[in-house]
């Protein structure tokens, strides 16, 4: 038990305590060196551990590492691994914290994936922190050397297929994808893109195996989660949850009406039925929950956010093109007391015609939090249409960039 | 068994220029800005000639017949 983390019934893994950043000697004091094992068999500690990806789609780690190690033995290229870090959504904090505290965690994790696929290429791809992380890989004498790639600001450059182009030296937008990243990625080789908490705990289950990444968590959901806590009030803060754990125990839902469960491509879910909820895999996203106060409005929320989504869309996929800012001008009216004529029912019809049809699951996940919000504030919608607001407090709560 | 085929469009690439709705009326109509929606069954066996035939006209090539369901 840590003072940050008073009630979690877990000491931290990934995170250093006392949150000063674990340079390389405290690093291997603290997790002990790292061995380069047999790649046999450290694929199977992570498909013994289940471990999932932590970049918001919970894939199994082990079988991506075996398709892209078997996408290299076929086409006989060696693959490429690529660290993403670029957290492109704005809400979330976990991993540019987890770099700043923990970066050897995540670079042996780079060295672990990239033994198991048997790569000869590997970049970690940073927005925030290039300079400190470069300055971690100058303090370690690795078997594969590492480059750190720099990512301008945006929502999508974390995209696998965007990254992939990106560092092959093209522009950071999705690209159409078949064959997938993990067969044709970076300069057409086979590529594995992977979270950088997900090879943190990569690097800690090669170090203590399966079993010990099992004792937290459930049998269904082994381990632990980076989440970004924001509570009206407080700085966005980033804990470490084992899967299972109520989300009444991260959040305050006292006095919340609701809560946004994985971001900006998640969901909207009434306080009450949150409480009912654990941390889950299924809907957690990449760790965002956000609380939403009674008396301010998940309309006027969700609107600054459609907003913006709509002006990340790469603009390349004529449905998302077309419907995400017509889906985010609808939703503003939705948003504004007054008439609102047919925007539900528009709404209801764009969202169907963007689902599915984009090179990327943007417009995917924007249709989540379009339906999440209709349904969760369906009662703050009838009151606009009756020109009437029950919010209280007006002030914006979701950080969303250069918003104008 | 023979293989499902599908129609996979590369939305990154295709214009809207809706030429392959006029080829596979059937598979494929065009949605309120243009663009081509596709049900997403398997092409049936006597169509799949056709569907090679739109996919070879698009003036774009965004559109394939796969073997394998779109992702
Ligand atoms: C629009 C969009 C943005 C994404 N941004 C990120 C990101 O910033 N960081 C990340 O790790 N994954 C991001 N992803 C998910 C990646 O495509 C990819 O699935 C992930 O990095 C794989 O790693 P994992 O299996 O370890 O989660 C994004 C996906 C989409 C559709
Ligand atoms: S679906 Fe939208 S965000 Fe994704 S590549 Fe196409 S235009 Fe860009
Ligand atoms: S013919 Fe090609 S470019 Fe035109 S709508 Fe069909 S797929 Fe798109």
């Amino acid at each position: 038990m840590t003072a940050t983390l008073p009630d979690l019934h877990m000491s931290p893994r990934l995170l250093a305590p006392a949150g000063t950043p674990a340079d390389l000697p405290t690093h291997e004091q603290r997790h002990g060196p790292l061995s380069h094992g047999d790649p046999e068999a450290v694929l199977r500690a992570v498909a013994e551990s289940g471990l999932t990806g932590r970049g918001g789609a919970a894939f199994p780690t082990y079988r991506k590492l075996v398709a892209v190690a078997e996408a290299g033995r076929r086409t006989g290229r060696a693959p490429v691994v690529v660290a993403n870090g670029a957290e492109g959504e704005p809400a979330s904090r976990k991993d540019r914290t987890l770099l700043h505290r923990s970066p050897h965690l995540v670079l042996d994790g780079v060295q672990v994936a990239a033994h198991a696929v048997g790569a000869r290429e590997a970049y970690v791809a940073v927005e925030d922190g290039a300079t400190w992380l470069e300055s971690a890989l100058a303090q370690r004498t690795d078997p594969l050397p590492v480059k750190v790639v720099r990512l301008s600001k945006s929502f999508l450059s974390g995209q696998a297929s965007a990254l992939a182009r990106f560092v092959s030296g093209g522009a950071a937008l999705p690209t159409h994808q078949r064959p997938p990243v993990r067969e044709r990625g970076v300069h057409r080789a086979p590529t594995l893109v992977q979270n950088v908490e997900t090879l943190a705990h990569l690097a800690l289950i090669a170090r203590h195996g399966a079993d010990w990444y099992r004792t937290a968590g459930t049998p269904a959901q082994p381990g632990s989660a980076l989440c970004t806590l924001h509570v009206p009030g407080h700085e966005p803060r980033v804990v470490e949850a084992p899967y299972g754990l109520p989300l009444a125990r991260l959040l305050p839902l006292q006095g919340t009406a609701a809560v946004l469960v994985g971001g900006y491509h998640g969901t909207w879910i009434p306080a009450r039925e949150a409480a009912q909820l654990t941390v889950d895999s299924s809907y957690l996203g990449a760790g965002v929950l956000a609380a939403l106060p009674v008396g301010r409005c998940g309309l006027a929320e969700t609107a600054r956010v459609l907003r913006y989504l709509a002006l990340q869309s790469a603009g390349q996929c004529g449905p998302c093109l077309n419907g995400l800012p017509r889906i985010a001008t609808a939703f503003r009216t939705l948003a504004t007391p007054g008439p609102q004529g047919a925007v539900r029912h528009d709404l209801a019809r764009w969202s169907g015609l963007v689902e599915g049809r984009g090179a990327c699951h943007h417009p995917d996940g924007t249709v989540r939090l379009v339906r999440s919000a209709l349904t969760t504030f369906a009662a703050e919608a009838d009151a606009h249409a009756h020109g009437l607001c029950t919010a209280t407090d007006h002030t914006p709560l979701l950080p969303v960039p250069e918003e104008s | 068994m023979s293989t499902d085929r599908h129609i996979d469009i590369d939305w990154t690439a295709c214009q809207g220029h809706g030429l392959c709705a006029e080829l596979l009326p059937e598979q494929i109509t065009l949605d309120e800005w243009g663009y081509p929606l596709a049900d997403g069954t398997p092409v049936p066996p006597g169509a799949v000639g056709r569907a090679r035939r739109a996919a070879a006209d698009c003036p774009v090539l965004a559109l394939e017949v796969t073997a394998a369901k779109a992702r």
